[in-house]
Protein backbone atom coordinates (compact mmCIF):
# COMPACT_ATOMS: atom_id res chain seq x y z
CA UNK A 1 0.00 0.00 0.00
CA UNK A 2 2.82 2.98 0.48
CA UNK A 3 4.51 1.83 -2.55
CA UNK A 4 0.92 2.39 -4.17
CA UNK A 5 0.97 5.78 -2.48
CA UNK A 6 4.21 6.36 -3.08
CA UNK A 7 3.75 5.90 -6.68
CA UNK A 8 0.77 8.14 -6.81
CA UNK A 9 2.03 10.67 -4.79
CA UNK A 10 5.26 10.99 -7.30
CA UNK A 11 2.73 10.90 -10.34
CA UNK A 12 0.36 14.11 -9.20
CA UNK A 13 3.70 16.19 -7.92
CA UNK A 14 5.35 15.97 -11.68
CA UNK A 15 1.96 16.16 -12.91
CA UNK A 16 1.30 19.57 -10.24
CA UNK A 17 4.84 21.12 -11.06
CA UNK A 18 4.31 20.27 -15.23
CA UNK A 19 1.29 21.87 -15.71
CA UNK A 20 2.44 24.80 -12.81
CA UNK A 21 5.62 25.67 -15.51
CA UNK A 22 2.67 25.30 -18.63
CA UNK A 23 0.91 27.44 -16.92
CA UNK A 24 3.37 30.17 -17.08
CA UNK A 25 4.94 29.20 -20.10
CA UNK A 26 1.71 29.50 -22.44
CA UNK A 27 0.92 32.40 -24.13
CA UNK A 28 -2.91 31.78 -24.88
CA UNK A 29 -4.13 32.47 -21.63
CA UNK A 30 -6.81 29.90 -22.26
CA UNK A 31 -4.77 27.24 -22.24
CA UNK A 32 -3.19 28.80 -19.01
CA UNK A 33 -6.28 29.00 -17.67
CA UNK A 34 -6.30 25.00 -17.93
CA UNK A 35 -3.24 23.80 -17.02
CA UNK A 36 -3.82 26.10 -13.40
CA UNK A 37 -6.90 23.72 -13.44
CA UNK A 38 -4.60 20.44 -14.21
CA UNK A 39 -2.51 22.00 -10.72
CA UNK A 40 -5.55 22.46 -8.89
CA UNK A 41 -6.78 18.77 -9.08
CA UNK A 42 -3.14 17.10 -8.57
CA UNK A 43 -3.09 19.44 -5.60
CA UNK A 44 -5.84 18.10 -4.75
CA UNK A 45 -5.26 14.68 -4.75
CA UNK A 46 -1.66 15.43 -2.72
CA UNK A 47 -3.98 16.15 0.05
CA UNK A 48 -6.13 13.44 -0.27
CA UNK A 49 -3.03 11.21 -0.07
CA UNK A 50 -1.97 13.08 3.00
CA UNK A 51 -4.95 11.82 4.68
CA UNK A 52 -7.23 14.84 4.57
CA UNK A 53 -10.05 14.59 2.25
CA UNK A 54 -11.63 17.62 3.56
CA UNK A 55 -8.96 19.81 2.12
CA UNK A 56 -8.80 17.59 -1.02
CA UNK A 57 -12.39 18.32 -1.88
CA UNK A 58 -12.78 21.60 -0.59
CA UNK A 59 -9.84 22.56 -3.15
CA UNK A 60 -11.70 20.99 -6.06
CA UNK A 61 -15.41 22.73 -4.53
CA UNK A 62 -13.82 26.51 -4.12
CA UNK A 63 -10.61 26.94 -6.73
CA UNK A 64 -11.33 23.91 -9.77
CA UNK A 65 -15.44 24.69 -9.50
CA UNK A 66 -15.81 28.49 -8.63
CA UNK A 67 -12.87 30.61 -8.91
CA UNK A 68 -11.35 28.66 -12.21
CA UNK A 69 -14.88 28.30 -14.12
CA UNK A 70 -15.37 32.46 -13.34
CA UNK A 71 -11.99 33.00 -15.35
CA UNK A 72 -12.65 30.92 -18.17
CA UNK A 73 -15.79 32.64 -18.52
CA UNK A 74 -14.39 35.87 -18.68
CA UNK A 75 -11.92 34.46 -20.67
CA UNK A 76 -14.54 32.82 -23.12
CA UNK A 77 -16.84 36.21 -22.99
CA UNK A 78 -14.30 38.38 -23.97
CA UNK A 79 -12.42 35.85 -26.56
CA UNK A 80 -9.02 36.79 -25.17
CA UNK A 81 -6.42 35.66 -27.62
CA UNK A 82 -2.97 34.67 -27.57
CA UNK A 83 -1.03 37.65 -26.38
CA UNK A 84 2.52 38.66 -28.16
CA UNK A 85 5.11 40.23 -26.11
CA UNK A 86 6.34 43.82 -26.86
CA UNK A 87 9.78 44.05 -28.16
CA UNK A 88 10.70 47.39 -25.61
CA UNK A 89 9.85 46.61 -22.64
CA UNK A 90 10.85 42.71 -23.14
CA UNK A 91 14.72 43.60 -21.77
CA UNK A 92 13.37 44.85 -18.76
CA UNK A 93 10.74 42.29 -18.11
CA UNK A 94 13.72 39.42 -18.58
CA UNK A 95 16.68 41.17 -16.26
CA UNK A 96 13.86 41.82 -13.67
CA UNK A 97 12.53 37.92 -14.64
CA UNK A 98 16.44 37.00 -14.05
CA UNK A 99 17.17 38.37 -10.87
CA UNK A 100 14.38 37.68 -8.97
CA UNK A 101 14.31 33.84 -9.88
CA UNK A 102 18.30 33.74 -8.78
CA UNK A 103 16.91 35.27 -5.53
CA UNK A 104 14.11 32.67 -4.89
CA UNK A 105 16.64 29.99 -6.07
CA UNK A 106 18.57 31.45 -3.30
CA UNK A 107 16.15 31.49 -0.51
CA UNK A 108 15.19 27.61 -1.66
CA UNK A 109 19.09 26.44 -1.71
CA UNK A 110 19.02 27.93 2.25
CA UNK A 111 15.79 26.37 2.80
CA UNK A 112 16.78 23.05 1.73
CA UNK A 113 20.81 22.90 2.78
CA UNK A 114 18.54 23.68 6.52
CA UNK A 115 16.60 21.06 6.46
CA UNK A 116 17.35 17.96 9.02
CA UNK A 117 15.02 15.11 8.09
CA UNK A 118 13.08 14.36 11.03
CA UNK A 119 9.39 11.81 11.50
CA UNK A 120 6.34 13.83 11.55
CA UNK A 121 4.49 12.89 14.47
CA UNK A 122 1.01 11.34 13.76
CA UNK A 123 -1.40 14.07 12.75
CA UNK A 124 -5.13 13.75 12.83
CA UNK A 125 -6.17 15.68 9.31
CA UNK A 126 -9.66 14.28 9.75
CA UNK A 127 -12.76 16.66 9.33
CA UNK A 128 -13.68 16.10 12.63
CA UNK A 129 -10.26 16.93 14.38
CA UNK A 130 -10.07 20.03 11.53
CA UNK A 131 -13.69 21.40 12.45
CA UNK A 132 -12.12 21.30 15.95
CA UNK A 133 -9.43 23.41 15.36
CA UNK A 134 -11.06 25.95 13.05
CA UNK A 135 -14.04 26.29 15.99
CA UNK A 136 -11.87 26.14 18.69
CA UNK A 137 -11.49 29.49 20.62
CA UNK A 138 -8.02 30.24 18.79
CA UNK A 139 -9.58 30.63 15.70
CA UNK A 140 -13.07 31.11 15.79
CA UNK A 141 -12.84 34.98 15.75
CA UNK A 142 -10.61 34.54 12.76
CA UNK A 143 -13.16 32.86 10.62
CA UNK A 144 -15.99 35.09 11.80
CA UNK A 145 -13.86 37.95 10.53
CA UNK A 146 -12.94 36.52 7.20
CA UNK A 147 -16.53 35.84 6.37
CA UNK A 148 -18.05 39.40 7.58
CA UNK A 149 -14.85 40.29 5.28
CA UNK A 150 -17.02 38.13 2.48
CA UNK A 151 -20.10 39.36 3.07
CA UNK A 152 -18.93 43.10 2.29
CA UNK A 153 -17.17 41.92 -0.86
CA UNK A 154 -20.40 40.87 -2.04
CA UNK A 155 -22.49 43.74 -1.13
CA UNK A 156 -19.81 45.63 -2.60
CA UNK A 157 -19.92 43.42 -5.85
CA UNK A 158 -23.73 44.05 -6.17
CA UNK A 159 -23.30 47.82 -5.49
CA UNK A 160 -21.27 48.55 -8.25
CA UNK A 161 -22.92 46.12 -10.64
CA UNK A 162 -25.97 47.67 -9.66
CA UNK A 163 -27.78 49.85 -12.77
CA UNK A 164 -28.58 53.67 -11.70
CA UNK A 165 -32.36 53.61 -10.35
CA UNK B 1 -12.75 -22.82 -11.01
CA UNK B 2 -11.04 -24.04 -7.79
CA UNK B 3 -7.84 -23.00 -9.39
CA UNK B 4 -9.33 -19.79 -9.38
CA UNK B 5 -10.37 -19.63 -5.96
CA UNK B 6 -6.43 -21.06 -4.67
CA UNK B 7 -5.64 -18.17 -6.54
CA UNK B 8 -7.57 -15.68 -4.51
CA UNK B 9 -6.52 -17.04 -1.33
CA UNK B 10 -3.19 -16.48 -2.06
CA UNK B 11 -3.52 -12.59 -2.82
CA UNK B 12 -2.19 -10.58 -0.29
CA UNK B 13 -5.45 -8.92 1.49
CA UNK B 14 -4.47 -5.09 -0.19
CA UNK B 15 -4.39 -7.48 -3.62
CA UNK B 16 -7.82 -9.27 -2.84
CA UNK B 17 -8.98 -5.47 -1.90
CA UNK B 18 -7.59 -3.97 -5.04
CA UNK B 19 -9.57 -6.28 -7.57
CA UNK B 20 -12.43 -6.30 -5.67
CA UNK B 21 -12.66 -2.24 -6.15
CA UNK B 22 -11.46 -2.91 -9.51
CA UNK B 23 -14.51 -5.65 -9.79
CA UNK B 24 -17.25 -3.15 -8.40
CA UNK B 25 -16.31 -0.36 -10.77
CA UNK B 26 -16.31 -2.69 -13.56
CA UNK B 27 -20.01 -3.55 -13.08
CA UNK B 28 -20.84 -0.48 -11.78
CA UNK B 29 -19.53 1.36 -15.18
CA UNK B 30 -21.71 -1.12 -17.38
CA UNK B 31 -25.00 -1.02 -15.63
CA UNK B 32 -24.22 2.40 -15.93
CA UNK B 33 -24.11 2.57 -20.01
CA UNK B 34 -26.85 -0.35 -20.03
CA UNK B 35 -28.95 2.28 -18.19
CA UNK B 36 -27.97 4.81 -20.42
CA UNK B 37 -29.27 3.38 -23.45
CA UNK B 38 -32.50 1.92 -21.79
CA UNK B 39 -33.06 5.60 -20.45
CA UNK B 40 -32.96 7.39 -24.15
CA UNK B 41 -35.69 4.42 -24.97
CA UNK B 42 -37.72 4.87 -22.16
CA UNK B 43 -37.39 8.24 -21.95
CA UNK B 44 -39.13 8.18 -26.00
CA UNK B 45 -41.17 6.34 -24.68
CA UNK B 46 -43.10 7.77 -21.91
CA UNK B 47 -42.91 11.12 -23.60
CA UNK B 48 -44.59 9.78 -26.80
CA UNK B 49 -47.67 7.90 -24.28
CA UNK B 50 -48.06 11.26 -22.80
CA UNK B 51 -48.31 13.20 -26.05
CA UNK B 52 -50.52 10.77 -27.36
CA UNK B 53 -47.83 9.42 -29.63
CA UNK B 54 -46.35 5.83 -30.30
CA UNK B 55 -42.47 6.57 -29.85
CA UNK B 56 -40.32 4.35 -31.27
CA UNK B 57 -41.72 0.70 -31.43
CA UNK B 58 -40.45 -0.81 -34.65
CA UNK B 59 -36.88 -1.93 -34.04
CA UNK B 60 -37.44 -5.22 -31.64
CA UNK B 61 -40.47 -6.38 -29.62
CA UNK B 62 -41.92 -3.10 -28.26
CA UNK B 63 -38.99 -0.82 -29.96
CA UNK B 64 -36.80 -2.00 -27.21
CA UNK B 65 -33.85 -2.80 -29.46
CA UNK B 66 -34.05 1.08 -30.58
CA UNK B 67 -30.54 2.39 -28.67
CA UNK B 68 -28.78 -0.34 -30.18
CA UNK B 69 -30.22 0.70 -33.46
CA UNK B 70 -28.96 4.38 -32.89
CA UNK B 71 -25.55 3.70 -31.50
CA UNK B 72 -24.70 1.57 -34.58
CA UNK B 73 -26.05 5.06 -36.78
CA UNK B 74 -23.69 7.32 -34.22
CA UNK B 75 -20.87 5.22 -35.50
CA UNK B 76 -20.68 5.00 -38.66
CA UNK B 77 -22.10 9.13 -38.93
CA UNK B 78 -19.39 11.09 -40.38
CA UNK B 79 -17.37 13.16 -38.24
CA UNK B 80 -17.37 16.78 -39.03
CA UNK B 81 -15.31 19.27 -37.04
CA UNK B 82 -16.22 22.83 -37.97
CA UNK B 83 -12.88 24.38 -39.72
CA UNK B 84 -12.57 27.81 -36.94
CA UNK B 85 -12.94 25.48 -34.26
CA UNK B 86 -10.07 24.96 -31.62
CA UNK B 87 -9.66 21.35 -32.27
CA UNK B 88 -7.84 20.09 -28.56
CA UNK B 89 -10.57 21.60 -26.68
CA UNK B 90 -13.26 20.62 -29.26
CA UNK B 91 -12.47 16.48 -28.81
CA UNK B 92 -11.23 17.25 -24.97
CA UNK B 93 -14.48 18.27 -24.66
CA UNK B 94 -17.26 15.38 -24.55
CA UNK B 95 -14.85 13.25 -22.37
CA UNK B 96 -14.63 15.38 -20.11
CA UNK B 97 -18.41 15.79 -19.77
CA UNK B 98 -18.42 12.02 -19.62
CA UNK B 99 -15.64 11.34 -17.25
CA UNK B 100 -17.31 13.69 -15.07
CA UNK B 101 -20.84 12.56 -15.14
CA UNK B 102 -19.44 8.84 -14.60
CA UNK B 103 -17.40 9.82 -11.59
CA UNK B 104 -20.01 11.33 -9.12
CA UNK B 105 -21.66 7.49 -8.78
CA UNK B 106 -19.05 6.06 -7.29
CA UNK B 107 -19.73 7.13 -3.25
CA UNK B 108 -23.70 6.51 -4.19
CA UNK B 109 -24.43 3.11 -2.07
CA UNK B 110 -27.24 1.27 -2.99
CA UNK B 111 -26.97 -1.04 -0.24
CA UNK B 112 -25.11 -1.68 3.05
CA UNK B 113 -21.59 -0.35 3.94
CA UNK B 114 -19.40 -3.08 2.68
CA UNK B 115 -19.94 -4.21 -1.22
CA UNK B 116 -22.66 -2.00 -2.36
CA UNK B 117 -20.36 1.29 -2.74
CA UNK B 118 -17.14 1.87 -4.81
CA UNK B 119 -16.17 4.44 -2.25
CA UNK B 120 -17.36 5.64 1.21
CA UNK B 121 -15.74 8.42 1.38
CA UNK B 122 -15.50 10.30 4.78
CA UNK B 123 -16.87 13.83 2.71
CA UNK B 124 -19.23 11.97 0.40
CA UNK B 125 -21.20 14.36 -0.27
CA UNK B 126 -18.34 17.32 -0.59
CA UNK B 127 -16.98 15.00 -3.44
CA UNK B 128 -20.51 15.37 -4.84
CA UNK B 129 -20.20 19.02 -5.15
CA UNK B 130 -16.74 19.27 -6.33
CA UNK B 131 -17.48 16.97 -9.17
CA UNK B 132 -20.82 18.42 -10.10
CA UNK B 133 -19.12 21.67 -10.20
CA UNK B 134 -16.76 20.19 -12.26
CA UNK B 135 -18.97 19.28 -15.08
CA UNK B 136 -19.89 22.89 -15.68
CA UNK B 137 -16.09 22.88 -17.69
CA UNK B 138 -17.40 20.46 -20.62
CA UNK B 139 -20.22 22.66 -21.37
CA UNK B 140 -17.78 25.91 -21.60
CA UNK B 141 -15.48 24.24 -23.19
CA UNK B 142 -17.87 22.48 -25.61
CA UNK B 143 -19.85 26.13 -26.22
CA UNK B 144 -16.32 28.05 -26.64
CA UNK B 145 -14.42 25.19 -28.92
CA UNK B 146 -16.87 25.11 -31.90
CA UNK B 147 -16.17 28.61 -32.61
CA UNK B 148 -20.25 29.47 -33.11
CA UNK B 149 -22.55 32.12 -31.82
CA UNK B 150 -24.94 29.60 -31.18
CA UNK B 151 -22.94 27.09 -28.74
CA UNK B 152 -21.43 30.30 -27.29
CA UNK B 153 -24.28 31.72 -26.45
CA UNK B 154 -25.54 28.28 -25.07
CA UNK B 155 -22.16 27.61 -23.31
CA UNK B 156 -22.62 30.91 -21.22
CA UNK B 157 -25.73 30.53 -20.35
CA UNK B 158 -25.27 26.98 -19.33
CA UNK B 159 -22.21 27.79 -17.46
CA UNK B 160 -24.74 30.89 -15.38
CA UNK B 161 -27.27 28.24 -14.79
CA UNK B 162 -25.71 25.54 -12.95
CA UNK B 163 -23.41 28.39 -11.38
CA UNK B 164 -26.61 29.68 -9.78
CA UNK B 165 -28.44 26.16 -9.16
CA UNK B 166 -25.27 24.94 -8.10
CA UNK B 167 -25.39 27.12 -5.09
CA UNK B 168 -29.09 26.23 -3.81
CA UNK B 169 -28.42 22.56 -4.39
CA UNK B 170 -25.78 22.55 -1.79
CA UNK B 171 -27.63 24.72 0.68
CA UNK B 172 -30.08 22.11 0.48
CA UNK B 173 -27.63 19.34 1.45
CA UNK B 174 -26.45 20.90 4.90
CA UNK B 175 -29.85 20.57 6.79
CA UNK B 176 -29.09 16.48 5.91
CA UNK B 177 -25.40 16.99 7.21
CA UNK B 178 -26.30 18.67 10.19
CA UNK B 179 -29.06 15.73 11.24
CA UNK B 180 -26.81 13.25 9.90
CA UNK B 181 -23.68 14.89 12.02
CA UNK B 182 -21.41 13.50 8.78
CA UNK B 183 -20.51 14.04 5.53
CA UNK B 184 -20.17 10.55 4.61
CA UNK B 185 -23.60 8.78 2.33
CA UNK B 186 -23.44 6.27 4.09
CA UNK B 187 -23.88 7.52 7.54
CA UNK B 188 -26.44 9.98 5.92
CA UNK B 189 -28.95 7.05 4.73
CA UNK B 190 -28.45 5.35 7.96
CA UNK B 191 -29.63 8.90 9.80
CA UNK B 192 -33.11 8.00 8.03
CA UNK B 193 -33.51 4.61 9.90
CA UNK B 194 -36.16 5.24 12.36
CA UNK B 195 -39.37 3.21 13.93
CA UNK B 196 -41.75 5.03 11.13
CA UNK B 197 -40.17 3.86 8.67
CA UNK B 198 -40.73 6.08 5.26
CA UNK B 199 -41.93 9.08 7.99
CA UNK B 200 -38.42 9.02 9.12
CA UNK B 201 -36.95 9.94 5.55
CA UNK B 202 -35.46 13.35 4.91
CA UNK B 203 -38.31 14.12 1.93
CA UNK B 204 -40.45 13.92 4.92
CA UNK B 205 -38.47 15.56 7.88
CA UNK B 206 -36.61 18.21 5.42
CA UNK B 207 -39.08 18.46 3.17
CA UNK B 208 -38.25 22.43 1.86
CA UNK B 209 -34.87 21.21 1.34
CA UNK B 210 -35.79 17.96 -0.48
CA UNK B 211 -38.24 20.04 -2.98
CA UNK B 212 -35.23 23.09 -3.16
CA UNK B 213 -32.76 19.80 -4.20
CA UNK B 214 -35.22 18.40 -6.57
CA UNK B 215 -35.90 21.75 -8.60
CA UNK B 216 -31.90 22.64 -8.38
CA UNK B 217 -30.82 18.59 -9.67
CA UNK B 218 -33.50 19.33 -12.80
CA UNK B 219 -31.76 22.68 -13.67
CA UNK B 220 -28.09 21.51 -12.66
CA UNK B 221 -28.67 18.60 -15.36
CA UNK B 222 -29.89 20.69 -17.82
CA UNK B 223 -33.40 19.51 -17.82
CA UNK B 224 -36.86 20.40 -18.74
CA UNK B 225 -37.98 23.14 -18.00
CA UNK B 226 -34.32 24.47 -17.24
CA UNK B 227 -33.28 23.41 -20.55
CA UNK B 228 -32.01 26.37 -21.66
CA UNK B 229 -28.66 25.65 -22.69
CA UNK B 230 -30.36 23.75 -25.29
CA UNK B 231 -33.20 25.76 -26.17
CA UNK B 232 -33.78 24.76 -29.96
CA UNK B 233 -36.23 27.57 -30.74
CA UNK B 234 -33.38 29.90 -30.02
CA UNK B 235 -29.92 28.28 -29.96
CA UNK B 236 -30.48 25.62 -32.38
CA UNK B 237 -29.10 22.95 -29.96
CA UNK B 238 -27.18 25.04 -27.78
CA UNK B 239 -23.71 24.12 -26.96
CA UNK B 240 -23.50 20.64 -28.94
CA UNK B 241 -24.90 22.28 -31.96
CA UNK B 242 -21.61 21.64 -34.25
CA UNK B 243 -21.10 17.88 -32.19
CA UNK B 244 -21.70 14.76 -34.53
CA UNK B 245 -21.27 11.09 -34.67
CA UNK B 246 -19.63 9.95 -31.55
CA UNK B 247 -18.75 12.58 -29.84
CA UNK B 248 -22.60 14.02 -29.90
CA UNK B 249 -23.24 10.47 -28.39
CA UNK B 250 -20.77 11.29 -25.94
CA UNK B 251 -22.15 14.76 -24.42
CA UNK B 252 -25.64 12.95 -24.85
CA UNK B 253 -24.64 10.00 -22.34
CA UNK B 254 -22.49 12.47 -19.78
CA UNK B 255 -26.13 14.25 -19.90
CA UNK B 256 -28.25 10.83 -19.21
CA UNK B 257 -25.78 9.96 -16.85
CA UNK B 258 -25.67 13.15 -14.48
CA UNK B 259 -29.53 12.43 -14.37
CA UNK B 260 -29.17 8.85 -13.72
CA UNK B 261 -26.80 10.49 -10.92
CA UNK B 262 -28.85 12.92 -9.52
CA UNK B 263 -31.59 10.08 -9.10
CA UNK B 264 -29.37 8.04 -7.16
CA UNK B 265 -28.23 11.18 -4.99
CA UNK B 266 -31.65 12.09 -4.28
CA UNK B 267 -32.56 8.36 -3.55
CA UNK B 268 -29.63 8.24 -0.63
CA UNK B 269 -29.84 11.32 0.69
CA UNK B 270 -33.72 11.98 0.97
CA UNK B 271 -35.45 8.74 -0.10
CA UNK B 272 -33.48 6.58 2.57
CA UNK B 273 -31.66 4.65 0.11
CA UNK B 274 -31.70 1.14 0.57
CA UNK B 275 -33.97 1.76 3.91
CA UNK B 276 -37.44 0.26 3.64
CA UNK B 277 -39.94 1.96 3.50
CA UNK B 278 -42.11 0.09 6.32
CA UNK B 279 -40.85 -1.04 9.74
CA UNK B 280 -42.00 -4.38 9.47
CA UNK B 281 -39.67 -4.95 6.24
CA UNK B 282 -36.49 -5.50 5.84
CA UNK B 283 -33.78 -3.05 4.03
CA UNK B 284 -33.05 -4.41 0.77
CA UNK B 285 -30.76 -3.07 -2.17
CA UNK B 286 -34.01 -4.05 -3.65
CA UNK B 287 -35.48 -0.82 -2.31
CA UNK B 288 -32.72 1.57 -3.66
CA UNK B 289 -33.76 0.46 -7.21
CA UNK B 290 -37.40 1.08 -6.44
CA UNK B 291 -37.02 4.31 -5.54
CA UNK B 292 -34.41 5.02 -7.91
CA UNK B 293 -36.80 4.21 -10.69
CA UNK B 294 -39.29 5.89 -9.23
CA UNK B 295 -36.97 9.25 -9.74
CA UNK B 296 -36.04 8.22 -12.84
CA UNK B 297 -39.79 8.41 -14.03
CA UNK B 298 -40.25 11.88 -11.74
CA UNK B 299 -37.87 13.57 -14.05
CA UNK B 300 -39.25 12.01 -17.52
CA UNK B 301 -42.95 12.77 -16.39
CA UNK B 302 -41.73 16.78 -15.75
CA UNK B 303 -40.08 16.54 -19.09
CA UNK B 304 -43.76 15.71 -20.45
CA UNK B 305 -45.71 18.06 -18.37
CA UNK B 306 -43.88 21.84 -18.16
CA UNK B 307 -42.62 23.78 -20.61
CA UNK B 308 -39.51 25.87 -20.46
CA UNK B 309 -38.47 28.72 -18.33
CA UNK B 310 -37.28 32.50 -19.80
CA UNK B 311 -33.51 32.83 -19.04
CA UNK B 312 -34.85 35.48 -16.59
CA UNK B 313 -37.24 33.75 -14.46
CA UNK B 314 -34.84 31.26 -14.28
CA UNK B 315 -32.25 33.24 -13.33
CA UNK B 316 -34.45 34.84 -10.91
CA UNK B 317 -36.16 32.06 -9.63
CA UNK B 318 -32.76 30.70 -8.95
CA UNK B 319 -31.12 33.26 -6.94
CA UNK B 320 -34.14 35.27 -5.26
CA UNK B 321 -36.29 32.07 -4.50
CA UNK B 322 -34.49 29.14 -4.24
CA UNK B 323 -31.50 30.25 -2.21
CA UNK B 324 -33.23 32.17 0.32
CA UNK B 325 -35.67 29.78 0.76
CA UNK B 326 -32.91 27.12 1.12
CA UNK B 327 -30.84 29.46 3.45
CA UNK B 328 -33.99 30.12 5.83
CA UNK B 329 -34.43 26.51 5.89
CA UNK B 330 -30.94 25.61 7.31
CA UNK B 331 -31.68 28.18 9.79
CA UNK B 332 -34.71 26.63 11.12
CA UNK B 333 -33.15 23.32 11.31
CA UNK B 334 -30.28 24.45 12.74
CA UNK B 335 -32.61 25.71 15.50
CA UNK B 336 -34.44 23.04 15.80
CA UNK B 337 -31.19 20.79 16.25
CA UNK B 338 -30.43 22.87 18.81
CA UNK B 339 -32.98 23.17 20.99
CA UNK B 340 -33.17 19.23 20.66
CA UNK B 341 -36.56 19.05 18.89
CA UNK B 342 -37.92 15.18 18.74
CA UNK B 343 -36.90 13.64 14.63
CA UNK B 344 -34.29 16.28 14.81
CA UNK B 345 -32.13 14.98 17.23
CA UNK B 346 -28.79 13.57 16.30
Amino acid sequence: MELFEAILFYVFAGLSLLSAVVMVAQRNPLYSAFALLVTICSLSAIFGLLGSPFIAALQIVVYAGAIMVLFLFVLMLLRVGREEPEPGRQRVLKTVAIGLGALLLAQLGAVIAGIRPQVARGFDASTRSMARVLFSPQYVYVFEATSILIVGALVGAVVLARKEP
Amino acid sequence: MSGLSDHWAGLSPVAQQFWIAVLKVAVIFNVLLGLFSFMTYAERRLLAFMQFRLGPNRTGPFGVLQPIADGIKLFFKEEVIPEGANRWVFVAAPAVAVVAAFLSIAVVPYGGPGLFQIADLEVGILYLFAISSLGVYAIVMAGWAANNKFTMLGGLRSAAQMFSYELALGLSWVGLIMLAGSFRIQDIVTAQKGGLGLLNWFCVVQFPAFIVYLIAATAEVNRTPFDLPEAETELVAGFHTEYSSMRFALLQMAEYVNMITVAAVGTSLFLGGWLSPLPLLPDSPLWFFVKFGLLLFFFIWLRGTLPRFRYDQLMHFGWKVLVPVATLWILVTAGLVTAGVPGFRR
